[in-house]
């Protein structure tokens, strides 16, 4: 049942980008076209899914035991930045059809905050291993959701009339403020 | 005068939030209030200037290859200190920033300033950037919180000018944030071009 609810809650109703306001870089600068937000969110979700693992080890058997959590934001900055090269690098072996689809996304990621928010939030809420897995699983299909359906509401953008002032990224926040106000409807429900 | 181009085009030509969209994660998350945009644009202007400042001094040392990794280390020492700080003497905008203060490291802007100026460029200038871009993004955030408070909660930096129950709750919401954001970038293009 917690997982239920921890699922629900990061899906929809604290979602990563419209509610929590992170990855705002990508989900602007990637959501022309809902192919690239195909990529980037399948980017997201490995690393963010592996960055969570690995740091909620470096914070429980390091930074816990030896009293230095406050080295915290360094230790995890590096771990997310470290990771995503070696996730570059073993991909590029192992499988060059998924690097194909997600290379150009992967040094991007290094700066996606939503990436370092979600470890830091998962150490924060004090969730055990899977707990900690779910939570990131599911943040990283919030931010699919929305990245998708942004890019799937720009891509209809392009075909209409918008006044001069307004063209590219005041209409883009806008939309976003629009979705963030649907999203609204799902608070409460955990 | 080179030098003052150089901490002016920060407020306006280059804009961190207004014009390059660069750091929107901080820019709209944090500025629910005017005072909570400026803490947090001042936060971020001392890392981004010592952040430059060091970076400029290093980058003779630095090899090619880590150059960025070493520069989120820099960073990331930083925003430490700022974290600190900001605990033990100012509690209360320490609360209401939140997650935000550690996720200055993955703001693009001080990442990109290090990158783009500080690593080309010598001190005086890197520092005059980092000041520059710094407090451009302050600016910034601060007006677009001052605005969000304003239409939401009838006051300014605290002080009540209208009674709340006339305030549109949703600009202190999350998507006021958003929408607040679009139409000041309208509004700045329109005056620009005119």
């Amino acid at each position: 049942m917690s997982y239920f609810l921890i699922i629900i809650g990061a899906i929809f109703v604290n979602n990563v980008v419209l509610a929590q306001f992170l990855g705002i870089c990508p989900f602007l600068g990637v959501s022309k076209r809902i192919s690239t937000g195909v990529g980037m969110t399948g980017a997201v979700a490995f690393v963010m899914v592996i960055a969570t693992i690995v740091t909620f080890f470096i914070q429980n058997l390091i930074l816990i035991p030896f009293g230095i959590t406050f080295l915290q934001t360094i230790s995890f900055i590096l771990v997310v930045a470290s990771l995503v090269q070696l996730v570059e690098i073993v991909l590029k072996k192992i499988s060059p059809p998924l690097y194909q689809a997600l290379g150009v996304f992967l040094p991007l990621i290094t700066t996606n905050c939503a990436i370092l928010g979600v470890a830091i939030m998962s150490v924060g809420n004090e969730y055990n291993m899977v707990e900690a897995v779910v939570f990131s699983m599911a943040s990283a299909v919030g931010f699919g959701i929305a990245l998708i359906s942004f890019a799937g509401i720009r891509e209809q953008l392009d075909l209409m009339d918008i006044p001069e002032g307004m063209q590219g990224a005041p209409v883009a926040l806008v939309v976003a403020g629009i979705l963030a106000l649907a999203f609204m409807g799902f608070a409460g429900m955990v | 005068m080179k030098q003052w181009t150089n901490f002016s085009k920060g407020f306006f030509k280059e804009n961190p939030v207004f014009i390059l969209l660069l750091g929107l994660c901080p820019a709209l998350g944090v500025t629910s209030s005017a005072i909570n945009g400026l803490g947090m644009g001042l936060a971020t202007t001392f890392v981004l200037v010592m952040a430059n400042m060091v970076v400029s001094l290093i980058k003779g040392f630095i090899p090619e290859k880590v150059r960025i990794p070493s520069f989120i280390v820099v960073i990331a020492t930083f925003v430490t200190i700022v974290e600190m700080t900001m605990q033990a003497y100012a509690p209360a905008l320490f609360e209401a920033l939140g997650l935000f203060i550690p996720l200055i490291v993955v703001n693009c802007l001080v990442l990109g300033r290090a990158e783009a100026f500080a690593s080309k460029n010598n001190l005086v200038s890197s520092v005059v950037d980092g000041a520059g871009m710094g407090l451009g993004f302050a600016m910034a955030l601060t007006m677009l919180g001052g605005v969000r408070e304003l239409f939401g909660s009838g006051q300014l930096f605290g002080f009540v000018l209208f009674p709340e129950e006339y305030g549109m709750l949703v600009f202190v919401l999350a998507p006021g944030a958003f929408i607040g954001l679009g139409y000041l970038i309208a509004v700045l293009n329109r005056l620009t071009k005119a």
